[in-house]
């Protein structure tokens, strides 16, 4: 065992990551995944005349980390790992396009994000797969897309309405955030906003994120009642947009009692974020060391109202949405992901347990408030838009339930502890599930204690291959509504 | 069938019967009051604290146009001289208007703020169609602009909406910083929409970059040659905020 191992958000020394030639950490690497661990990150950083490649796996059901690394030279390459393990495909695209270390024999090495010349200057253009035959055709759509929604360009391969084959370019939200925030490394309050808003639908979701890898690395261990108030905070988020969901996913297929049950039901979820911390969708709420905004004992009675009346109407609203028939002819068979494509693409969330895959960080790296309160795993096995609907309606009963949980355990404590200086030298991963799965922020001090590396992935880069795959053999009119169905993160995909 | 009834009774009527008089709860952050006599002398730790450079002190100002409304400033003040009100009727024809300086009251800024002209009501007072794009947006902004048009806000009874296609619109709704990778993008939506056509820049990254002002990979040359016409500022801006906004500047 060559492995460094961790826990969820234990800050390491790098001293104490294990450095070896990378042959011998792609044995480790085949061996470990083979055992049943899974990727979480795969990960290049800059350093003098060459790059440093970290890898951390997991196993879920011992709620272990493990963590390697090995050194290459401009221009190296090395034997890629995606013909034996899917999963690793778009980790190995970013690593190349970020620093040039070629993975040989990578099957399918375009770009992953538009117009970042990591080894060039010249943008490297996206060359779409090609279909050719008899009454082939080709529809591209976007970057502007026909709703209110973030841009990226959908290339489809069609023969009449059917769906073949399905490209997705993205790259066109790239603010190059990871940069910001090392440029801003001496700028803890710029670094936490920018953190809210790496995807702005999941602000709680990525500033607790952040603030827990800082914490870990100041060890500032934050009062009980922060912990319930982040919780809170995290499971009104989810619940807010799951309804949002729900209601689009009925709007899409023109199910309108669906769409505006749902949508008036998420106005007052995300009102009750708003008064907490003055923002619908929490922005403010969390601050490193704590919160900025306590729950009063009256606040406390008006969410608990909030949300036991919420559960009813839910639950009613529901019953209507998946008795209906022509709702269901639309869910059902519409958009399959498989579960053995869900394991070996490596996806997370919501989709991947639609897909009958049991991971949740809550309850496999438990984090914050659910060290304490254990969240039981749900998921179903269809793997079709009707599974990834219905897993909304019953996390959101979930939820509702967390909620109530953390409300009655109500202790008192500081809201808000300040954190110390952050440890040199060290590494540590900070995994959360957020409304769309596996949130996972890395980062790295250098010897004066400030970040010199922050890397971040959002569920989205796990799981837009999923919305590709789950389109084949579908109509084209279908795709608004598979791709609603697992409702992916543009911003968060190109950051 | 039972509980389709059901759901449409408990469902009730959701639409706010009038908006004009919508009001958000005292959390939310809005329209700051500015008082620089409570200022200690020389202190600018609200200026330090602002993450996107919105303060200016001597005298002290806070332009909207930055402002994320994240609340530090007011935080880290001790005398209270920055305090921010729930006024969310923040929109308005002139950037520079965006500017609050001490004493300024909500009612002044009000008045000042939206320059409806009569053409302006001529052309789009009856029905106006947007095409909203978004350049590098998180979704936040994009997530409140849908919410406009949901059953609550129902922004479709002042015959104002949002369209698939830019030949259908009358203005341009831009949200986010502007990443270069949709610069071309954006500047095309914009060129495909006929004239006369209005030009809207909704959320704080969009009027001036916000957190991203300064990064590398967004270009807003595309400010420095279109002039906006209206600016809602938020983080992201509430719904009623940008109702409210299009509500005076068409005339309605």
């Amino acid at each position: 065992m060559i492995w460094t191992e961790i826990k969820n958000l234990q800050s390491v020394s790098l001293k104490e990551i294990p450095n070896l030639e990378f042959h011998k950490l792609r044995e480790q690497i085949v061996e470990m995944i083979s055992k049943g661990c899974r990727l979480i990150q795969f990960f290049g950083e800059k350093i003098n005349s060459g790059v440093i490649l970290y890898v951390v796996l997991a196993d879920d059901e011992q709620s272990k980390l493990f963590i390697a690394s090995s050194n290459f030279n401009d221009g190296d390459s090395f034997d890629s790992i995606t013909p034996e393990f899917k999963s690793f495909h778009l980790f190995e695209r970013e690593f190349y396009e970020q620093f040039g270390i070629k993975p040989q024999g990578h099957p399918w090495l375009k770009p992953v994000r538009k117009g970042i010349a990591g080894i060039s200057k010249e943008e490297i253009p996206y060359e779409f797969f090609k279909m050719i035959g008899e009454e082939v055709h080709e529809v591209g759509v976007g970057p502007i897309h026909a709703g209110i929604i973030e841009p990226g360009h959908f290339r489809f391969s069609c023969h009449g309405e059917q769906i073949h084959h399905l490209e997705i370019e993205l790259g066109f939200q790239h603010r190059g955030i990871e940069e910001l925030f090392i440029r801003n490394k001496n700028n803890p309050v710029y670094l936490l906003k920018l953190s809210e808003s790496i995807a702005g639908d999941t602000v709680v979701g990525h500033a607790g994120t952040f603030a827990r890898a800082i914490e870990s690395l100041s060890e500032n261990n934050i009062s009980r009642r922060a912990m319930v108030i982040r919780t809170i905070a995290l499971e009104l988020e989810r619940i807010g947009i799951h309804l949002g969901d729900l209601s689009a996913l009925s709007g899409d297929v023109a199910y309108l009692t669906g769409n505006a049950a749902f949508g008036a039901l998420r106005t007052k979820v995300i009102n009750t974020t708003l008064a907490i911390c003055g923002s619908r969708f929490g922005h403010g709420m969390i601050a490193v060391g704590g919160v900025n905004y306590d729950i009063s004992s009256e606040l406390k009675e008006k969410i608990l109202d909030t949300i036991n009346k919420l559960e009813e109407d839910v639950e009613i609203a529901a019953e209507v949405l998946f008795s209906s028939a022509s709702v269901l002819a639309r869910f059902e068979k519409t958009g399959i992901i498989t579960n053995e494509i869900a394991k070996e693409i490596g996806m997370v969330g919501p989709a991947a347990r639609a897909s009958g895959v049991a991971i949740d960080i809550r309850s496999d790296h438990p984090f914050g408030g659910f060290s304490l309160f254990p969240v039981h795993k749900l998921t179903l096995k269809s793997g079709d838009v009707f599974a990834r609907a219905y897993i909304r309606y019953i996390e959101i009963t979930q939820s509702i339930k967390i909620i109530k949980e953390q409300l009655e355990t109500f202790s008192e404590g500081e809201l808000k502890k300040t954190s110390s200086e952050l440890k040199p030298n060290h590494f540590v991963i900070s995994l959360a599930e957020g409304w769309r799965g596996e949130i996972s922020h890395t980062a790295i001090t250098d010897e004066n204690g400030r970040l010199r590396k922050y890397k971040i992935k959002d569920p989205s880069f796990n799981n837009w291959l999923a919305v590709a795959l789950s389109v084949k053999n579908n109509g084209v009119s279908d795709f608004p509504l598979c791709n609603k169905s697992f409702n992916l993160s543009y911003s968060g995909f190109d950051l | 069938m039972l509980d389709l009834f059901k759901l449409r009774i408990r469902h009730g009527k959701q639409a706010i019967p009038n908006i004009r008089k919508a009001e958000v709860l005292e959390t939310f952050k809005g329209f700051p009051i500015i008082d620089e006599s409570k200022c200690a002398d020389k202190c600018k730790d609200c200026k330090d604290v602002c993450p996107t450079e919105a303060i200016e002190v001597n005298p002290l100002r806070l332009d909207l146009g930055k402002c994320i409304f994240c609340g530090e400033c007011e935080k880290v003040c001790s005398s209270g001289a920055i305090k921010f009100t729930n006024q969310y009727q923040l929109g308005s024809t002139n950037r520079n208007s965006l500017i609050i300086s001490s004493g300024k009251t909500f009612e002044q800024f009000e008045e000042e703020a939206v320059d409806a002209k009569k053409e302006i009501h001529k052309y789009f007072g009856r029905s106006l169609k947007l095409r909203q794009v978004s350049a590098g947006g998180c979704n936040g902004c994009e997530l409140e602009l849908a919410a406009t048009t949901n059953v609550n806000f129902d922004m479709g009874r002042f015959g104002i909406d949002f369209v698939a296609s830019p030949r259908h619109a009358d203005g341009i709704v831009i949200t986010g910083p502007i990443s270069a990778n949709m610069a071309p993008a954006l500047k095309d939506a914009y060129e495909s929409i006929s004239d006369p056509k209005i030009v809207i820049a909704v959320g704080v990254c969009s009027i001036s970059g916000g957190l991203f002002a300064n990064s590398n990979h967004v270009n807003r040359n595309f400010f420095d040659e279109i002039p906006v016409d209206l600016f809602v500022p938020g983080c992201p801006p509430h719904p009623l905020t940008f109702i409210h906004a299009l509500l005076d500047y068409i005339g309605k």
